[in-house]
């Protein structure tokens, strides 16, 4: 069992170092490579060769001339430090970048993510227990509806009616300008207030498919045998709901949570564009669009592991919240 | 259903060896199943691969509907194709003509006077091709690692389940922007396999865990001990068990596609060379469609073509889940009396958009 967890563990370790050098690589298969562009401005501003292959090594960490696998080297050393250079596009170190921008990119996700399970649990429960009720299909024709709906299209819709349109809420940004930056109840009023948007267009479209889960693994387990022996011995409904169908019914939709976190990490590339929410998703796009390359790699990096570090829990977990499945499995080669 | 029409061939076979061999027919009257003629069996094929699930689908109001929204689309692509209706281009009509003003471009024009239908109509086509060639990519691809990764464990296996985690762990959305700025793909059908690069990862892992339970079956074990091969048992006993799952997320892996293109051109990521929906979402967003009423529809005309699509797809999803489920099935061809309770079974995809 514990030989398990540590190679579990050690598999993260390894699939992190992978997409390190993964991300290495695509940077150089980038039109240009790196810096390339950088140096022609650098040149043409008349800054001598030997200076530009120093500010740009001091960039990233690397210096240009060195062979390859050196690069590569000092490269994964710096990275293995929190080291990801300098951004060329803000000048300003990414690490601080990052380690701005991810509480906001953490916060979205998390809210979102969490209302979006517990409405859809809520909702797909009630549809389970008055399955075929005319609740049940109109709530099923819903859920359909709003699987069909990409969040980017509610973003847009509801940044165009809310903000613009009735001017209810900011278009704009994480806090308001003349915000001061502590903890304050107008800095938490005011970074409520710009994340309302973003949360509510996350969440929405996520609701259906959540709901539509739930109801099917709701009906599954209300025609087990135990739920029915429950029912015989007298047990007041609210505890079979909870006790017996729920706990059973959320159970599979667990590991899906936790994939979900990460996977919707990588939607914020889309998201906070349109609500111009500096967050992760943000800076990745902007460093995307102006060549900076050190602050895309370092982006890139961070949704990875926490896409790699949302798997690794949900896979440790899963077994203590369900001993019926234990590590591991037969593995016989045919 | 491929099953049965094997079992069904080898029967008549083995019934015919009998009968001639020992002379002795041991089945007592089995003298009419042994002479099978090929259009018998050619119909029998015919009812149980076409007729039977068609007439499941059809059945079924969700896959009605799904199947009709989605041959809209065709037919859109169609008129796209044979120039039934106006190309696109810019002021070809009068600016900024809402809904139904004008009844000669029923979905008014954009700020540059383009006909919206136009615009709509014309981008079908390479959209439809890409939705397609994405799923396709993705589900292949997870068929076959979800497969042989599960039937051939060991080694094999791991390796093969270790690759998916690894891919698993890349964030699809950012590696197909980087992806999209260093290939620039403007063609639809290796555009639908880059969006969908790596979305079989995760449908491999859980075609894999089923095709753990499969293997472990009498008719697997008879196979593999009878010295069939391994492509053939996977082809055979395998695939055939797996087949609803994946037409269901094939399904998925499709608006998959829909949703993460159209979000993706809508930021400005990848290529393209004429516009398409998400493009002109694009253009209406930074054309200044949010500060006007006037101009709503420039936004929504694109947006219904999309959330159209995609409620087709689901639809079509959720329905097919019906067609290959026996149970539903029997009873709605009328072979069954008794009828179970169509169990819901919920694909554990999860969604990323």
């Amino acid at each position: 069992m514990s030989n398990y967890y540590v190679r579990r563990t050690a598999r993260v370790f390894a699939t992190i170092f992978a997409v390190a050098t993964l991300t290495f690589g695509l940077i150089r298969l980038l039109p240009g490579g790196p810096f390339t562009q950088l140096r022609a401005q650098l040149l043409r501003q008349g800054v001598p060769a030997s200076e530009v292959d120093a500010r740009i090594s001091n960039l990233q960490n690397i210096d240009p001339n060195a062979p390859l696998w050196r690069q590569y080297l000092d490269y994964m050393g710096a990275v293995a430090q929190g080291n990801f250079g300098e951004s060329i596009s803000l000048g300003e170190p990414v690490a601080q970048i990052i380690a701005e921008a991810v509480p906001w990119t953490v916060f979205v996700v998390l809210v979102s993510t969490i209302l979006m399970f517990a409405v859809g649990i809520f909702l797909g429960s009630l549809q389970a227990y008055w399955e075929g009720s005319r609740f049940d299909k109109a709530f099923s024709g819903l859920s359909i509806g709003l699987m069909s709906v990409p969040f980017y299209v509610v973003a847009v819709i509801s940044l165009y009616v809310f903000a613009y349109q009735w001017g209810w809420l900011p278009t704009a940004g994480t806090v308001g300008t003349n915000v001061e930056k502590e903890l304050s109840v107008p800095f938490v009023l005011s970074a409520l207030e710009h994340s309302l948007l973003p949360i509510f267009s996350y969440t929405l479209g996520g609701i259906g498919g959540q709901a539509l889960a739930m109801r099917g693994n709701s009906i599954q387990v209300l025609g087990n045998d135990y739920v029915r022996v429950a029912r015989l011995r007298g047990l007041p409904d609210r505890r079979i709901a909870t006790r017996y169908v729920a706990r059973n019914a959320i159970l599979p939709m667990y590991t899906g949570f936790l994939l979900l976190l990460g996977f919707r990490l990588s939607g914020t590339v889309i998201l906070e564009q349109i609500f111009s929410y500096t967050g992760l998703g943000y800076y990745m796009f902007a460093a995307l669009k102006a060549n900076d390359y050190p602050l895309m790699m370092a982006t890139f990096l961070i949704i990875t592991v926490a896409l790699i570090v949302g798997v690794y829990i949900a896979d440790l977990t899963y077994s203590k919240i369900d001993p019926r499945i234990s590590a591991g499995g037969s593995d016989e080669a045919y | 259903m491929k099953r049965t029409e094997r079992e069904e061939s080898s029967a008549t076979e083995s019934s015919a060896v009998v009968t001639d061999g020992a002379g002795v027919d041991w089945r007592g009257s089995a003298s009419s199943s042994v002479t099978v003629t090929r259009a018998e069996r050619l119909r029998e094929f015919y009812e149980e691969t076409v007729l039977k699930p068609m007439l499941v689908a059809w059945s079924d109001s969700r896959t009605r509907l799904g199947l009709l929204i989605i041959g809209f689309y065709v037919s859109l692509a169609l008129v796209a194709v044979l120039g039934l209706w106006r190309a696109p281009s810019t002021s070809q009509a009068p600016r900024y003509l809402t809904l139904f003003e004008n009844m000669q471009y029923p979905l008014g024009t954009t700020a540059s006077g383009t006909d919206l239908a136009a615009l709509i109509i014309h981008s079908t086509p390479d959209i439809l091709l890409m939705v397609t060639s994405g799923g396709l990519w993705a589900t292949g691809i997870a068929v076959l690692v979800g497969t042989v990764a599960g039937y051939k464990g060991g080694s094999v296996g791991r390796a093969l389940m270790s690759i998916s985690d690894f891919v698993m762990a890349i964030p699809g959305l950012p590696l197909v922007m980087i992806l999209a700025i260093t290939f620039n793909p403007k063609n639809p059908i290796l555009l639908g396999i880059v969006i969908n690069i790596n979305y079989w990862a995760g449908l491999g892992r859980s075609i894999h865990s089923q095709v753990l339970t499969i293997r472990e079956n009498n008719y697997v074990e008879a196979s593999r001990t009878m010295g069939v091969s391994t492509p053939r048992i996977i082809l055979k006993d395998v695939l055939p068990n797996i087949m609803p799952y994946v037409t269901v997320n094939f399904v998925f892996a499709a608006r998959y596609v829909v949703f993460a293109s159209i979000g993706l051109f809508f930021l400005g990521v990848l290529p393209y060379s004429d516009q398409n929906w998400g493009v002109t979402l694009n253009f209406a967003y930074n054309g200044g469609a949010l500060f006007s009423w006037s101009a709503a529809h420039w936004l929504l005309v694109p947006m219904a073509a999309i959330i159209g699509l995609s409620v087709g797809l689901i639809l079509l999803g959720q329905g097919m889940d019906r067609v290959f489920n026996p149970r539903v099935r029997t009873r709605l061809t009328g072979e069954s009396a008794s009828t179970a309770s169509a169990d819901e079974k919920e694909t554990g995809m999860t969604e990323v958009l």
